[in-house]
């Protein structure tokens, strides 16, 4: 008996909507976030991800209203994440239903505001989102840096130390994207999540390059994630949540089902 | 028809609207939901929620700005009463968190944090899906299966005097009490409101409890 490890299904928003095209078997309009979210509820996803991918500020209003919908319908941990800068930000969406809060950029420009958010809501409620690229040379040490801007702009920053130091301003959880598997199905980038997660004490949530369900259970065994996300292996109706779960906990491990 | 007025207490801390929404979804028909921090409403409600997130001084620190100290101690001896997370932890006499504070002393016992030596590679915050296991029947439990999976998020944990208000224990390194019942107090460290369909039949058991 103990903590189970958690899937996460992850959904980009815009304008209110969920796009990359969420399509379930025989259900149509895909794009409504609540119908979505119920959706993934059923299957028993443990926690639910929305990113505001293009968070103007004509959509932050947007985005609330869609997190206000979502949280007085689905009772599962929400998570919001996308152009979250200020703590009146976080404030606004966790008021709408958001139980944690996304910071990625923010955090490398003002590395004070992930202090201040936890300060002020605790670290429960922050998550910090890395982004990070391997950058050491083949036969070399592994060494990855924090990049941003989807990737394409480098920041210098080491991923390892970043990491230790959103855990020592009060992150309560990061959420480590491996850019070079991002969109790859190839899997994880295993040694980087194991590298952070063992480095730090609070929960790693592993993301970028899940293609199959044994990626899922190389993230937990192999990567020593506390959860994983995926985006496009659950949308396209390839497998459910719940047959990800089955085929974690044929690999022993522990999830809720 | 009697209406039954549930007041969910508002003193500034995290997930108020999603404990009130969570309730409202399983309400009976009779029963009116407010969120509140007027002591008058409090003392006039039938049955109080106290959720809470956060750290316990920031807690404590609210509940003396809102001027609502004395009306939860009170409610917490006289009807029906759930305390969540937080909601939970300042109940005890006295936090470990932010180098020691006095809580309200509804519950006498402390809160301390998760021992990280005993424990080197133990994930904290304890965050997720985890099992409590049921030790005391309890109106409550009603329709929730034993070890059923709620989800979790804090770094402290409570440790009651009296061991025999301990209605469910969790194990997370160490194995803690993660609910607590006393006569018409029920208070659990998970987040029902956040608990998928578990969640949900916490709080109808809740709504039609009467406190015995």
């Amino acid at each position: 008996m103990s903590l189970a490890k958690r899937i996460i299904p992850c959904l980009d928003v815009d304008n209110g909507r969920v796009v990359k095209g969420v399509q379930f078997v025989n259900i149509r309009d895909a794009g409504n976030p609540v119908e979505v979210a119920k959706r993934y509820d059923e299957q028993g996803a443990d926690e639910i991800t929305f990113l505001d991918i293009t968070a103007t500020a004509h959509n932050r209003s947007t985005m609330v209203h869609m997190v206000e919908e979502v949280a007085s319908q689905v009772f599962i941990p929400l998570t919001v994440g996308g152009g979250i800068r200020t703590v009146e930000d976080v404030r606004t969406m966790l008021n709408a239903g958001a139980d944690k809060i996304a910071i990625n950029s923010a955090a490398i420009f003002n590395p004070a505001f992930v202090q201040e958010a936890c300060d002020t809501f605790g670290s429960q409620c922050i998550v910090v989102a890395i982004d990070a690229k391997k950058v050491s040379a083949e036969g070399e040490t592994n060494r990855w840096e924090i990049f941003t801007h989807g990737g394409r702009k480098e920041t210098g920053i080491d991923a390892v130390e970043w990491a230790k130091k959103m855990e020592s301003l009060g992150a309560g959880e990061i959420l480590l994207t491996s850019m070079d598997r991002d969109g790859t199905k190839i899997g994880f980038d295993l040694e980087l999540t194991r590298t952070i997660a063992d480095s730090i004490q609070i929960p790693v949530i592993a993301s970028g390059g899940v293609g199959e369900l044994e990626h899922l259970c190389q993230g937990i065994l192999e990567g020593h994630a506390e959860a994983v996300l995926a985006a496009s292996i659950f949308h396209f109706g390839q497998h459910t949540v719940q047959e990800a779960k089955q085929a974690m906990q044929a690999k022993g491990i522990e999830v809720r089902l | 028809m009697d209406q039954k007025l549930v007041a969910v207490i508002d003193y500034g801390m995290g997930n108020l609207r999603s404990v009130a929404k969570a309730a409202e979804h399983v309400a009976p028909a009779n029963t009116r939901i407010i969120v509140t921090h007027n002591p008058d409403e409090i003392e006039s409600a039938d049955a109080i929620i106290f959720p809470g997130q956060g750290a316990a001084k920031a807690c404590m620190s609210a509940l003396l700005e809102t001027g609502m100290i004395h009306p939860i101690q009170q409610a917490a001896q006289e009807k029906p009463f759930l305390g969540i997370c937080m909601g939970l932890q300042v109940l005890m006499s006295h936090s470990t968190e932010n180098e020691g504070i006095s809580c309200l002393d509804v519950i006498q016992g402390d809160v301390q944090h998760f021992e990280l030596n005993a424990h080197p590679n133990l994930k904290v915050p304890h965050m997720g899906w985890n099992q409590i296991q049921q030790t005391q029947e309890h109106a409550l439990w009603h329709n929730i299966p034993q070890n059923s999976r709620f989800y979790f998020v804090h770094s402290y944990y409570v440790t009651p005097n009296n061991q025999n208000i301990i209605a469910g224990t969790t194990t997370h390194g160490t194995t803690f009490a993660s609910v607590l019942s006393q006569d018409n107090l029920f208070a659990i460290q998970a987040h029902p409101e956040k608990s998928a369909d578990h969640g949900l039949q916490l709080f109808q058991n809740f709504l039609q409890w009467n406190g015995q």
